[in-house]
């Protein structure tokens, strides 16, 4: 084994490594460039503000699905924050409690559930008529629902972490001052915590605006604007799917256009919370 | 501030005064504990749930159809004689997972090698910035690109360049279909790089520094060095991730059901339209005729689950040592 033949294989397989890199960003890039070029082209003020019109008449909108999202994400953090922070807080600070390991597995486990697969489940229980389940409907609320159930482990997850970072000797302070470990905990530590726990909250908003698979059959879709909780809602990520199967032309036109506007909605948000984090806690984007 | 000093004056003095102020205290608090572990306990039932719930709506399926509804090829919706098979979706969705899984692990555990151990320090946050749009993207954006983008590259370049040479082996042979298998194995590739990426890029993270140094000191090229000194203690890692990868790429939907093209049905070729127990459900849950197909498609969805979650089970395993000792930044 010459040094020679070692140098050169070293220099082969970083390589090949290099080259699995630029492969890889070929998608991305060809994804990024198609996203922007032909998301741009449909991208206007009424495109943004007007409702669905029918195939073949001109200047309809993406507006009743942008505000349908944001009712389904509204219902959403409505379900999932509370219990999110309940859980977040145990975790964080009942640590000698036996159930908290448990608690931590299951969620983990919870966060790996096919999406498509709690919209079923929320359809069985909730949306369908019959059997024991409570019988909705196609509705919002049950849109809602399968986006909380998403998103509760998520923002459980930053939670924990955002509360964990305040250092104990906070609530030990607290404690000797004659405080009760609630009051502690909810008025020293969430408050230290609460820049954390927001972002955490943005960043699984994020992570679930794009999800159309749990809202197929809980949301159902509609094309217009959202109306009563018990109604079908529409949604941006349910309406590119369904424009984008249509044989119109001027529907995926608008297809391409909401793709973008969900993209920059999603990117947006995370590229703000990054950057709040990074302003706060300094150099490597905190624990975020 | 104001106000927490006043309350913290007055249960100091109620402590001070009467033992009877320190057991409501402790009674406060162990309510607010109680309520804390309640809530907690929910996303727990909610699993369990899962199971009755997805077994519930399942059970017309499973009692009409037994084991055999594992092993059927059948998808007969005509009322007269309705009989139904997952067979061709349980093997559709293995194949994707599988030949997605094998391209993007070695890519990934590659791309995740070369940020940390070659490229210089400053390329590193660009690179991670790049995941982590990656993994941003909706599935659904994905599936617009592939149907658009992807699918007729494939049908009108790759195709071509494959079947001519390698026609007479049935996996590159006809049918040639515009939305294929190997469309939704090649999307879903790219939807499981990011994690593979970033899981390896931990794992290879917390391997010490020392164990470079003691490689690079004996003589090893960094090539050698990656090979004896950083992929070893990253290995359970790698594996890790490979398998949460596996779990995404089983669930993955929309942007499967858009590209596979539907095809109900198997076949050697990877250029025919297929479909996964995922896409299955996403196109005909709504539509279903009968309580016996949703009943059907509520027993694949149950299968599904039952899969992912073990699958899930194994990589969080897995991952959880070298999450552990994992040196953070």
């Amino acid at each position: 084994m010459s040094p020679v033949y070692r140098r050169w294989k070293s220099r082969l397989f970083l390589g090949l490594m290099g080259l699995a890199l630029l492969v890889c960003l070929v998608p991305l890039a060809s994804l990024l460039l198609t996203l922007v070029v032909k998301g741009g082209h449909v991208i206007s003020l009424r495109f943004l503000t007007a409702g669905w019109q029918p195939v073949g008449e001109r200047g309809g909108g993406i507006a009743h699905a942008i505000a349908g999202s944001l009712y389904l994400l509204g219902v959403a953090t409505l379900i999932a924050a509370p219990l999110g922070l309940a859980k977040g807080l145990f975790l964080a600070r009942g640590d000698r409690h036996w159930l908290t390991g448990p608690v931590r597995v299951l969620l983990d486990v919870m966060s790996g559930i096919p999406a498509i697969i709690v919209g079923v489940f929320v359809y069985t229980l909730v949306v369908r008529r019959g059997g024991f389940s409570l019988g909705t409907g196609f509705s919002l609320l049950a849109g809602g629902l399968a986006l909380a159930m998403i998103m509760l482990p998520i923002f459980a997850r930053t939670t924990e972490e955002a509360v964990r970072a305040i250092p104990p000797s906070v609530d030990e302070a607290g404690l000797a001052l004659g405080l009760p470990r609630r009051r502690v905990v909810l008025w020293i530590v969430l408050r230290s915590a609460v820049p954390a726990v927001l972002t955490g909250l943005f960043l699984a908003l994020a992570r679930v605006a794009g999800e159309a698979a749990p809202l197929l059959f809980t949301a159902f879709g509609s094309n217009a604007f959202p109306g009563s909780p018990l109604e079908p809602a529409g949604s941006l990520p349910q309406l590119l799917f369904e424009y984008a199967r249509q044989p119109f032309e001027e529907l995926v036109r608008q297809a391409w256009g909401a793709a973008l506007v969900l993209v920059a909605m999603i990117l947006a948000v995370r590229l703000l919370t990054h950057a709040y984090t990074r302003w706060r806690y300094g150099g490597h984007g905190g624990h975020a | 501030m104001l106000m927490t000093t006043v309350q913290l004056d007055g249960d100091q003095t109620e402590n001070l005064s009467c033992s009877a102020g320190a057991s409501r205290q402790a009674f406060g608090d162990r309510v607010f504990f109680a309520v804390l572990t309640g809530a907690s306990l929910i996303a727990p039932l909610i699993l369990l749930l899962f199971v009755a719930v997805l077994a519930y709506g399942a059970w017309p399926s499973i009692r009409e159809f037994g084991l055999s509804f594992l092993t059927s090829s059948v998808w007969e919706p005509n009322p007269e004689r309705e009989r139904y098979g997952a067979f061709p979706f349980i093997v559709g969705t293995l194949i994707s997972a599988t030949l997605a899984l094998a391209l993007a692990a070695p890519a990934g555990i590659g791309i995740a090698t070369l940020v940390n151990e070659v490229l210089p320090s400053r390329l590193r946050g660009t690179a991670r910035f790049l995941i982590e749009i990656l993994a941003t993207i909706p599935s659904v954006v994905y599936g617009l690109w592939g149907v658009f983008v992807l699918a007729p590259w494939v049908s009108g370049t790759l195709q071509p360049a494959l079947a001519k040479p390698l026609g007479f082996i049935p996996v590159f042979g006809p049918p040639y279909e515009p939305r294929n298998m190997l469309c939704a194995v090649l999307i879903l590739a790219i939807m499981v790089l990011p994690i593979i990426v970033s899981v390896s890029l931990d794992a290879i993270r917390s391997v010490p520094a020392s164990y470079r140094e003691a490689a690079l000191g004996l003589g090893a090229t960094r090539w050698e060095m990656v090979r004896i000194a950083v992929w070893p203690p990253a290995r359970s890692g790698f594996i890790g991730g490979c398998i949460l990868a596996l779990g995404r790429a089983l669930g993955e939907t929309m942007a499967v059901t858009m590209v596979i093209g539907n095809g109900r049905r198997i076949s050697a070729s990877l250029f025919a339209a297929s479909d996964t127990v995922a896409s299955t459900i996403a196109n005909q849950f709504a539509e279903a005729p009968s309580d016996l197909f949703t009943a059907a498609l509520i027993e694949m969805a149950l299968l599904l689950f039952v899969v992912t979650l073990s699958v899930n089970v194994i990589a969080r395993w897995l991952i959880r040592p070298a999450a552990r000792t994992g040196a953070r930044p």
